[in-house]
């Protein structure tokens, strides 16, 4: 009786606490109205030294990849014997809001591309290269450059007819049981979320700040590589990178995270 | 491409401490992984940081095959007169890398 009645006390706190963390990342990051949860970027898990990490462009390993980036926009590639900046120009202000946009939907291919297969449209289709390898450097470095633009500016993933479908199939594949765990995507982040899963917290699995530096991989790394990460921990067969069925989820919890702010390049644990 | 970011105040009054910072892409492959056949992958880390003020070593630091990839360091020194500070990463294979920024003491 006396345990049950702590338990409900505490119970109690965990709200009032929960209450005041809602009015204080209100403000930071601005949930939708329509939304009852309030949202939280993997930043607001994350402990003073990580946190320091990534506010500081002299100590985030991510700025290093983003200043790879920008050498390679200006660098001619290919036979058409194109840069990105002969197109379009000074990253700065051309590629301003641009990443915070993506997956966005491409009329030729008739579904929403995401920014490192955009990036690799462009390589294809307007410097006449062959495409960089999913996770190489280069092209984490382009996407990561490209991502540093909109730091700060929120998440707008556009809606409409063309992109619903894809949308509700990556909708469906978050709340799809999948892997010998026979766990979804919600299970985790939806309904556990701010609880440990072994050492680490399970945050609200909001793609704010990708490419990110993760700590365990020594390395930059991009959505898709993070995705992976968590079929390989749900023991599912991990979808091949760039599939649809991986850049709908993308969509997805792209959508799910409007109005967030972009943190590229993050750092994460 | 080998980059390294160093970073310390554009400007300090004498005396002031200023903290140096310096960050520098790298692997830090240790030597002690294998590939999937079995077959040692070679060490490849850097072994030595100096930091120098006008040509005088302030900073120096030897890394071990545990340090991270991508290794950060963080120190202070008192600014003393105007100049250049440069670091300098150097390791296996010939890596070498030199990184400097200027200081304007007043």
């Amino acid at each position: 009786m006396n345990r049950g009645f702590s338990v409900l006390c505490s119970y109690c706190v965990a709200l009032l606490l929960a209450a005041a963390a809602f009015s204080a990342s209100a403000a930071q990051i601005g949930p939708l109205a329509a939304d009852k949860t309030p949202r939280r970027s993997g930043y607001d898990f994350m402990g003073r030294e990580t946190r320091a990490m990534q506010d500081d462009d002299a100590a985030n390993p991510g700025m290093l990849w983003v200043l790879d980036g920008e050498a390679l926009w200006s660098r001619k590639a290919g036979a058409a014997g194109r840069s990105c900046f002969d197109c379009h120009g000074d990253a700065r202000s051309s590629m301003k809001g641009v990443a915070a946009r993506y997956p966005a939907f491409d009329a030729a291919r008739a579904r929403p591309l995401n920014l490192e297969q955009r990036i690799n449209l462009c390589r294809t289709g307007q410097q006449k290269a062959p495409p960089l390898a999913y996770e190489s450097r280069d092209l984490l470095a382009l996407s990561a450059y490209v991502g540093r633009q909109s730091r700060g500016l929120p998440i707008e993933i556009a809606i409409d007819e063309r992109t619903r479908p894809f949308l509700d199939a990556g909708r469906e594949m978050f709340n799809r049981r999948q892997g010998q765990l026979n766990l979804s995507c919600a299970q985790c982040h939806d309904a556990n979320w701010g609880k440990r899963l072994a050492g680490n917290v399970i945050p609200q699995a909001h793609p704010t700040g990708y490419p990110i530096y993760r700590l365990e991989w020594q390395g930059v790394g991009s959505l898709e590589r993070r995705l992976r990460n968590c079929m390989f921990g749900i023991r599912a067969q991990a979808l091949e990178f760039g599939s649809d069925e991986l850049v709908d989820l993308e969509l997805y919890l792209m959508w799910r995270a409007r109005g967030m702010n972009i943190e590229t390049p993050a750092v994460r644990p | 491409m080998a980059r390294a970011i160093i970073n310390l105040p554009a400007s300090a009054r004498r005396g002031e401490i200023i903290e140096i910072k310096a960050l520098v892409s790298h692997d830090m492959e240790t030597g002690f992984r294998r590939t999937q056949t079995g077959g040692l992958i070679p060490r490849n880390i850097i072994t030595d940081f100096v930091c120098t003020y006008n040509g005088a070593e302030i900073f120096r630091a030897e890394f071990y095959p545990a340090i991270s990839a991508n290794p950060y360091l963080a120190f202070s020194t008192r600014a003393a007169e105007s100049g250049s500070i440069a670091c300098t990463w150097t390791g296996d294979n010939g890596f070498s890398l030199t990184e400097s920024a200027a200081i304007t003491v007043a």
